[in-house]
């Protein structure tokens, strides 16, 4: 498959952001010298793109490096190696200075609201500092502006003035979404934005986000453990395993007919609110290997359920491929694949790949 | 069914902070049957932790359990019980899981010696026969080769692995109730699937009593029978959990299910509860919940509502079981939505 095959392009709106063969390794030090003795793969060569105004979801659990991810597109971590292009420009070429300017277009929205505000700033003073920074506005037209993005985001102008201590986790994620909007900028990361909200505030938050994503022509990429959430605001899904995107489709698709199985497990993990669901559960044995040592060939098949699962999951590295329209999944044994059987067989495969979908009955 | 095995009324825990009084459970009733699994559900504040830390009598200065509450565990009121004979319940005859499985763990023992204490102290079990007994509580558990693992340090352990180890603490005296509060939430979701699997397992296995606390009204679907929900240190609403999904009646519990994103029905817009909790400090008068109830007149102003009955098993802390017709008739909260203004 080609590499511009793999990032959809869902409204023609034209990619925003384009990541190629990304990876973040920390390295593991050992002994007086501090010698390398290995490393974590954090983010273990990913692609995708992302459309203009679209909302891109990552979800998966912890440790699967969707948050290294999320800041190494924005050099927060530098990446080991990849490419990532920003409107065309090649982000991971810029100097300090460009990369200050591109900072402007390109924000963060971060998931504790109580260790990403200074506690000795005041709200205006937090707000403020990006318009000083980027020289967006001086004066009364800053305090102008300050007050207009407290509006904007639901707040009373007369906060400014105040520390973020007083405040609620809700509204101090508020105040972080301001700080965020300040710059004007075209894409924003948001990771895990809700997760240490209680359920009502988190729906405030959730709403907030959209109208500001429709007022403002904004794309998000949003990270989140939470799959209903996901699910909830994301136009597009991406699904990661120990570094890996595992599976990317639209989100329709991915919860309709998750074919990667994980995925599966992952959705069927989910607590229903509903006492009278029949839902089948798949339950995974054991935990996620360590990222410093990831399991040869498919990095799920340890714990996979697959019914064709064999010798040649630990051989062969899936493919991101194509199995239906915009539908991307890491897996030789959902049919239709690009290794063939006579493949597999050679990698010592035992059961020919099939079409597995063990919550079709759920669902349908 | 016969007496019931906890039993809780008017419990009141109220800290004594700086800044005001803090009536974090204000007059709590509720009763826990054996073999009985009751979920407690409510968001940050409400009160539902403090309520489990009362029952065990964890309540440190300034926060103090006031005179007058009751609750009774197998014929004794544990409110006024000796502090020796509440240390011989704890752990033995209640035990409790934490949600942080880390911090709940002493890091510089083995798990096997931790799980190993609670029988040396509650049994008077030899060093040998308890670790023996640590063993095989922790292979009921689902910990693969447990006698390799008792011997490990929390650090080596996951932390689905941990938390396995907090419930064969809680589990090694066989204890009438467990107290889970928030359980899983530290953990992810196919590690919270399976240790839900395993506390419902365990629970139908010993019969055990369970009181499950958690935000989460998934977990509490899918774990237990009865349901409380709590808000502002009351209980609101207690039905049975199929008719508490079913017929939700305080709008504080039809706000929380809808606000909720569900997979696989998704809405174009989330509904929101607008505004926040109250200050523990100073509870509105009537109706906690009114100024963000879209149904609130000026009854619920007046006069703190009751739990009213409003079907079989099925209470609720709201007038509206006396003026249903006004369910109709919805209108903008009090609190002003903090939402997006397009100025």
């Amino acid at each position: 498959m080609s590499e511009a095959a793999r990032g959809v392009d869902p409204a023609a709106r034209g990619t925003l952001l384009s990541v190629r063969n990304l990876r973040k390794e920390f390295p593991i030090k050992k002994g007086v010298f501090s010698r390398q003795v290995g490393a974590v793969k954090a983010v273990n060569n990913v692609s995708f793109d992302v459309a203009r105004g679209e909302t891109l979801g990552i979800v998966g659990e912890s440790g699967c490096g969707k948050t290294t991810a999320g800041r190494s597109i924005l050099r927060l971590l530098e990446p080991t190696s990849g490419e990532i292009h920003f409107e065309g420009r090649d982000v991971r070429a810029m100097r300090t200075s460009e990369l200050r300017a591109v900072r402007r277009e390109m924000q963060i929205i971060f998931q504790d609201p109580v260790s990403s505000l200074n506690p000795r700033m005041t709200v205006g003073a937090i707000i403020r500092e990006g318009l000083t920074i980027h020289k967006l506005a001086e004066g009364a037209a800053a305090d102008a502006r300050v007050s207009q993005l407290l509006r904007e985001v639901g707040l009373r102008p007369e906060y400014a003035t105040r520390y973020p201590h007083e405040f609620s986790g809700g509204q101090r994620q508020r105040i972080g979404i301001a700080r965020a909007l300040s710059v004007e900028p075209k894409f924003i990361v948001c990771d895990e934005p809700v997760s240490a909200l209680d359920v009502s505030v988190q729906a405030q938050v959730i709403n907030l986000l959209e109208d500001l994503q429709n007022l403002h022509n904004l794309t998000y990429m949003f990270i989140a453990h939470d799959l209903s959430v996901v699910e909830h605001i994301a136009d597009r899904v991406a699904v990661m395993y120990l570094g890996k995107i595992v599976e990317l489709a639209t989100a329709d698709d991915l919860y309709r007919e998750p074919l990667m199985p994980y995925t599966q497990a992952l959705l069927s993990a989910v607590p229903v609110a509903d006492p009278k669901s029949r839902k089948k559960r798949i339950i995974l044995s054991g935990d996620v290997p360590s990222p410093a040592n990831p399991p040869p060939g498919c990095v799920f098949h340890p714990r996979c359920h697959h019914p064709a699962k064999d010798v040649a999951c630990m051989k062969i590295v899936p493919p991101l491929e194509e199995k239906a329209p915009g539908h991307f999944v890491h897996c030789i044994k959902q049919t239709p694949t690009t290794i063939s059987w006579e493949q597999q067989k050679e990698a010592g495969g035992v059961h020919p790949p099939e079409r597995y979908l063990p919550l079709a009955a759920v669902h349908g | 069914m016969t007496s019931p095995l906890l039993s809780i009324r008017d419990l009141r825990t109220w800290f004594y902070t700086e800044s005001g009084v803090a009536r974090a459970v204000d007059g709590v009733s509720f009763d826990v049957g054996a073999g009985e699994t009751v979920g407690i559900v409510g968001e940050s504040g409400c009160g539902k932790s403090v309520t489990a830390l009362s029952i065990l009598r964890l309540i440190q200065p300034p926060g103090r359990i006031e005179p007058g509450s009751r609750i009774e565990f197998e014929g004794k009121n544990l409110v006024t019980l000796p502090d020796a004979e509440m240390r011989r319940i704890r752990g033995n005859r209640i035990s409790m899981i934490f949600q942080e499985p880390m911090s709940a763990l002493n890091p510089v023992f083995t798990v096997g010696d931790q799980v190993a204490e609670v029988a040396r102290i509650h049994a008077g079990l030899s060093r040998k026969k308890a670790w023996d007994r640590a063993v095989e509580t922790l292979a009921l558990t689902g910990i693969p080769a447990p006698e390799e693992r008792a011997k490990q340090y929390p650090h080596q352990l996951s932390g689905g692995m941990r938390q396995r180890v907090l419930i064969a603490m809680a589990l090694i005296m066989k204890p009438a109730l467990v107290i889970a509060d928030e359980p899983t939430t530290a953990l992810d979701v196919t590690i919270q699937a399976q240790i839900l699997d395993l506390l419902v397992h365990l629970q139908k296995e010993f019969g055990t009593s369970i009181l499950m606390i958690t935000h989460d009204l998934g977990v509490i679907a899918e774990t237990t029978s009865r349901v409380i929900v709590m808000y502002a240190g009351e209980i609101v609403e207690e039905a049975s959990a199929t008719e508490l999904f079913a017929h939700p009646h305080h709008p504080y519990t039809e706000g929380l299910m809808h606000s909720m994103p569900h997979i696989g029905h998704d809405q174009e817009r989330l509904n929101v509860i607008p505004g926040t909790v109250p200050a523990p400090t100073n509870w509105p008068h009537g109706c906690r919940f009114r100024e963000r109830c879209p149904y609130s007149w000026d009854l619920p102003e007046r006069e703190h509502p009751p739990l009213y009955d409003v079907g079989t098993g099925h209470v609720s802390r709201c007038h509206l079981a006396r003026e249903p017709e006004r369910r109709n008739h919805p209108h903008e909260p009090l609190v002003v939505l903090e939402g997006v203004s397009a100025a």
